[in-house]
C-alpha cells in the first residue's frame, strides 16, 4: 500500500513541473520572440543573399534564373582588370581600414591617457569627445561637405586666412579618401576612447605605485604596465572598428557628389559598389556576391586579428 | 485571466478581418495605381489630370504615388516589384525603357489603343524611340529638348548687348570668357566668383554633347542601330576638347563650385548654361526675379543645327497586366494622360512641350520668348537610345574628371569612355540574344 502511494508520488512529481523549471521555460519562450525576430530580419537575409548571388537576380522580373558561380567568376575578373569600380572599391576600402584603424586607435589612446590624468572639468572633456559619436552621421557628413567647400568652407577660409593656397579636398581624386577618413576617424573616436578609458580605469593603482618606488620612468610604467594590460580593451577596438572601417557606407554616400563615391570613384567602398549595383544597375544577384566576399573577407580579418593579438598577458 | 484575456484579442481581430472583407467586397470601384518621381509641377499637373479622369470615369480611382525623390524613384520600384505591390501605370525616363523591358517588367501597349500609324501620325518624332523588340512599350505626355539660357543682367554687367546671346560655338566661348568673375588667380577655377559657362556632364552637358556637339564637329555620336559607340573620331574628340576647355583652358566656370552649374545659374551666379525646358519650371519657383533669356543651342563649326531630345514617358507594368478590370482602366487612364489637352495642361503648368504633334506647334507655344526655343529645337532633335542611362552618363562624366582631375588627353579619355560604353552596349544585347 505504502509503496504504491510512493510510487504514485514519484510519477506525479515527474508530471509536474517544479517552480524553478517553469521558470526556465518562461524564460525561454519570452527570448524565443527576440531570437524569431533577429532570425527573420538578421540571419535570414544573409542566407538568402548567398542564394541570391547564385542567380541573375533582377528584382523588377518575374523570374531569377540560376547561373552557379558566374557572379563570382565575373567579380574576380573585375578585380583582375587594370581599372574597374569593383576593384577601385576593394582597393579604397582597405585603404580606409589600413590608414582609419591605426590613426584612430593611436588618438583615441592619447586622448584616454590624457582624459585620465585630469580632474578638473573632466566629465565635459568626456562629453565633447564622446557627442559625435552619437550625432547623425549624415548630418555630420554634410555639415563635413559644406566644410570642405571651395573658397566658402570653413577649412578654406581658414586656409586663406594664413596665406595657404586653396584645396580642392572632395573634388580631388588624392585628397578625396583621406577628407571622408578624417570625418569618420573623428566621428568614431569617442566610442574608442571610453572603451580604453574603462580599461585605464581597471588597471590597479599598486603596480603604478611599485612602479614608482621602483623608480621607473613615464615611458617604461606606459610600455610595460599601462599598454599590456590595456590589451584587452584594444583587441576589442581593433576588431570593432575594422569591422566599422570595412562596412563603411554612409559617410561616403553622404559626402560625394550624387552619392556616386567619386570623383572617379577613388572614395567608393565595398558596401556603397554593392549599393549601387544592386539599386541603380540592378544587378542584385552581383551586389549580392559582393556581400558574401565581403562577409569572407570580415570574418578571415577578425579570425586572425583574434588569433593573433589575443595572447595571454601575465 | 491571461487565456481570457488573448480569447477577447482573437475575437476582436477576426471581428476586424470580416468587417474588411466585407468592404471589400462591396467595393466594385477598379483601384489602380499611378508613380511618377516627385517634382512639385509635375505632380501638381498629374493630380490636375487625374480629377479630370475621375470625373470622366466614375467606377474608377487612381491612387496618385509621387512621394518618391527622384534618386530613389527606381530603387522602390525595385523594391516594391519582388513585394507584388507598385503602380500599374509608371512613369519613367525613356532611356530606361529597354531595361525595363529586359526585367519584363513593361507590357507592350496595347494595339487597339495605340497602334504603331495613330503614334507615328500624331506624336513627335522622338517618340518613336519607345519601339524596342518590335512594340511600343511607352507613351509620353509631353516632350523636352535642350536650349541655351543666357543671364540678361550678367550680360549687361560684362558690357555685352543683354538681347544678343550667343549664335556659335565660338560666340559661346568668347562670351563665357567675358562674363566670368575672379577673386585672384585667373588661371585658378576655386578663385572663380560668377561663372560665364561650366561644362557640368553630371547634369545635361553629356547629352549636348553626345547629340549635338559631336555632330556640329561633323561626327556620329552612335552607329546607325544604337549598338556600336562611334564617338571616339577625331571629331568627337574636337567636340569633347571644345567642351572641357571652359574649365582646363578658359577657367570659366565648373560644376564643382557655386552649388554646381545648374544651382549658379538659377541663383543669377552664372551667365550660359545648357538645359531643358524642365527648368524653366524651377527658376520660377526658386528665383522669378531672374532676367533671362532662352535661345536656340548655338550652331558648330560645320553651321547645323541640333538639339538633344527627351522625355519621361508612362507605360503599363505586369502588375496592371495580371488583372483584366485594371488594366482596362491602366489602358483608359493612359490614353487619358496622352491627349492634346493633357499636353496643353501640362505645357502650362509643367513648361515641357506637348508630345501631340497638334498641341506643340500651337502659335501660342511658338511665339513664346521661352518656349519657342525649345519648341523651335523638337523639328531637329536628337533622342539616344541608351541600354542603361545612368552606366551611360557615368563613362562621360568619368572620361570628363579624367581630363580636369587626371590631366588626361581628351581624345585618351574619350577613347577609354567609348571602350566601357562599348562594353555596356555589348552586355545588354549578348544578354537578349542568348
Amino acid at each position: 500500500m505504502n509503496e504504491i502511494k510512493e510510487k504514485r508520488s514519484r510519477e506525479t512529481a515527474g508530471l509536474r513541473w517544479t517552480l524553478a523549471r517553469k521558470k526556465v521555460v518562461w524564460a525561454y519562450i519570452f527570448l524565443a520572440i527576440p531570437i524569431v525576430f533577429f532570425a527573420y530580419i538578421r540571419v535570414y537575409p544573409a542566407l538568402f543573399a548567398f542564394q541570391m548571388s547564385l542567380h541573375d537576380y533582377n528584382p523588377l522580373a518575374a523570374e531569377q534564373p540560376f547561373v552557379g558561380f558566374e557572379n563570382y567568376e565575373k567579380l574576380f575578373s573585375e578585380l583582375g582588370k587594370r581599372k574597374s569600380q569593383t576593384k577601385s572599391a576593394f582597393q579604397n576600402t582597405v585603404n580606409y581600414v589600413l590608414l582609419g584603424v591605426p590613426i584612430q586607435l593611436c588618438l583615441a589612446l592619447a586622448i584616454s591617457l590624457m582624459l585620465n590624468e585630469i580632474r578638473f572639468m573632466s566629465t565635459l572633456y568626456r562629453i565633447m569627445f564622446f557627442l559625435p559619436f552619437v550625432t547623425s552621421t549624415i548630418a555630420i557628413a554634410w555639415v563635413f561637405r559644406m566644410l570642405y567647400q571651395p573658397r566658402f568652407g570653413l577649412f578654406n577660409v581658414i586656409l586663406q586666412l594664413i596665406s595657404l593656397p586653396q584645396q580642392p579636398f572632395l573634388r580631388s581624386t588624392q585628397q578625396a579618401l583621406p577628407s571622408v577618413l578624417a570625418l569618420v576617424i573623428w566621428q568614431g573616436m569617442g566610442f574608442a576612447i571610453i572603451i580604453f578609458l574603462a580599461g585605464l580605469k581597471q588597471i590597479p593603482r599598486t603596480y603604478y605605485e611599485a612602479a614608482e618606488v621602483d623608480g621607473a620612468s613615464r615611458w617604461h610604467t606606459f610600455r610595460y604596465i599601462t599598454f599590456p594590460l590595456l590589451n584587452p580593451s584594444l583587441v576589442y577596438l581593433l576588431v570593432l572598428q575594422t569591422i566599422s572601417f570595412l562596412r563603411m557606407f554612409a559617410p561616403v554616400i553622404a559626402m560625394t557628389e550624387q552619392g556616386r563615391g567619386g570623383p572617379l570613384d577613388s572614395t567608393v567602398t565595398v558596401v556603397l559598389q554593392t549599393y549601387r549595383e544592386a539599386f541603380q544597375s540592378f544587378n542584385m544577384g552581383y551586389a549580392s556576391s559582393l556581400t558574401v566576399v565581403l562577409f569572407a573577407l570580415i570574418l578571415g580579418v577578425t579570425i586572425i586579428q583574434l588569433s593573433v593579438t589575443s595572447r595571454r598577458i601575465n | 485571466m491571461l487565456r481570457s484575456r488573448l480569447i477577447a484579442i482573437l475575437a476582436v481581430l477576426i471581428v476586424l478581418f470580416a468587417l474588411g472583407a466585407v468592404a471589400g467586397a462591396q467595393d466594385d470601384m477598379v483601384e489602380i495605381e499611378y508613380w511618377q518621381y516627385n517634382f512639385g509641377a509635375r505632380v501638381d499637373a498629374m493630380n490636375m489630370l487625374i480629377e479630370q479622369f475621375e470625373a470622366e470615369n466614375p467606377g474608377i480611382k487612381v491612387v496618385h504615388n509621387s512621394d518618391i525623390p527622384y534618386a530613389d524613384f527606381r530603387t522602390e520600384l525595385a523594391a516594391s516589384a519582388p513585394a507584388g505591390v507598385g503602380p500599374d501605370v509608371v512613369t519613367l525616363f525613356y532611356g530606361w525603357i529597354p531595361a525595363f523591358v529586359d526585367a519584363g517588367y513593361l507590357v507592350p501597349l496595347p494595339e487597339d489603343a495605340f497602334s504603331e500609324e495613330f503614334i507615328l501620325e500624331t506624336f513627335s518624332p522622338m517618340v518613336a524611340n519607345s519601339k524596342f523588340e518590335g512594340s511600343y512599350w511607352a507613351i509620353p505626355t509631353a516632350v523636352r529638348s535642350l536650349a541655351l539660357f543666357w543671364n540678361k543682367d550678367i550680360f549687361a554687367d560684362a558690357g555685352l548687348d543683354p538681347d544678343t546671346p550667343p549664335a556659335t560655338l565660338d560666340d559661346l566661348v568668347e562670351m563665357a570668357i567675358a562674363t566670368t568673375q575672379y577673386d585672384g588667380d585667373m588661371s585658378d577655377i576655386l578663385s572663380i566668383t560668377r561663372m560665364g559657362h561650366a561644362p557640368a556632364l553630371a547634369a545635361q552637358d553629356h547629352h549636348w554633347f553626345r547629340e549635338v556637339l559631336i555632330r556640329q564637329y561633323g561626327g556620329t555620336p552612335y552607329s546607325d542601330d544604337g549598338r556600336t559607340v562611334t564617338y571616339n573620331s577625331e571629331e568627337g574628340c574636337a567636340a569633347f576638347s571644345w567642351l572641357a576647355a571652359f574649365e582646363t583652358e578658359h577657367v570659366t566656370g565648373s560644376n564643382d563650385i557655386l552649388d554646381g552649374a545648374t544651382n549658379a545659374f538659377v541663383n543669377g551666379e552664372s551667365a550660359i548654361h545648357v538645359d531643358g525646358s524642365f527648368r524653366v519650371g524651377t527658376i520660377s519657383r526658386n528665383n522669378p526675379d531672374l532676367n533671362y533669356g532662352v535661345t536656340e543651342l548655338p550652331v558648330g563649326p560645320n553651321g547645323e543645327r541640333h538639339t538633344f531630345g527627351s522625355y519621361w514617358t508612362h507605360g503599363i507594368t505586369r502588375r496592371a497586366n495580371d488583372d483584366p478590370a485594371r488594366l482596362e482602366a491602366a489602358v483608359k487612364f493612359l490614353q487619358f494622360i496622352t491627349t492634346p489637352e493633357a499636353g496643353t495642361l501640362w505645357v502650362n503648368n509643367v513648361g515641357e512641350l506637348p508630345a501631340q504633334l497638334s498641341a506643340a506647334s500651337d502659335e501660342m507655344i511658338l511665339a513664346d520668348p521661352i518656349l519657342g526655343a525649345f519648341s523651335a529645337g523638337l523639328a531637329y532633335s536628337h533622342a539616344t537610345f541608351f541600354v542603361d542611362e545612368s552606366a551611360q552618363r557615368q563613362v562621360l562624366i568619368d572620361a570628363f574628371d579624367n581630363i580636369r582631375m587626371g590631366g588626361m588627353d581628351p581624345c585618351d579619355a574619350l577613347d577609354e569612355a567609348a571602350a566601357a560604353e562599348q562594353e555596356l552596349i555589348d552586355n545588354f544585347w549578348a544578354d537578349r540574344e542568348m
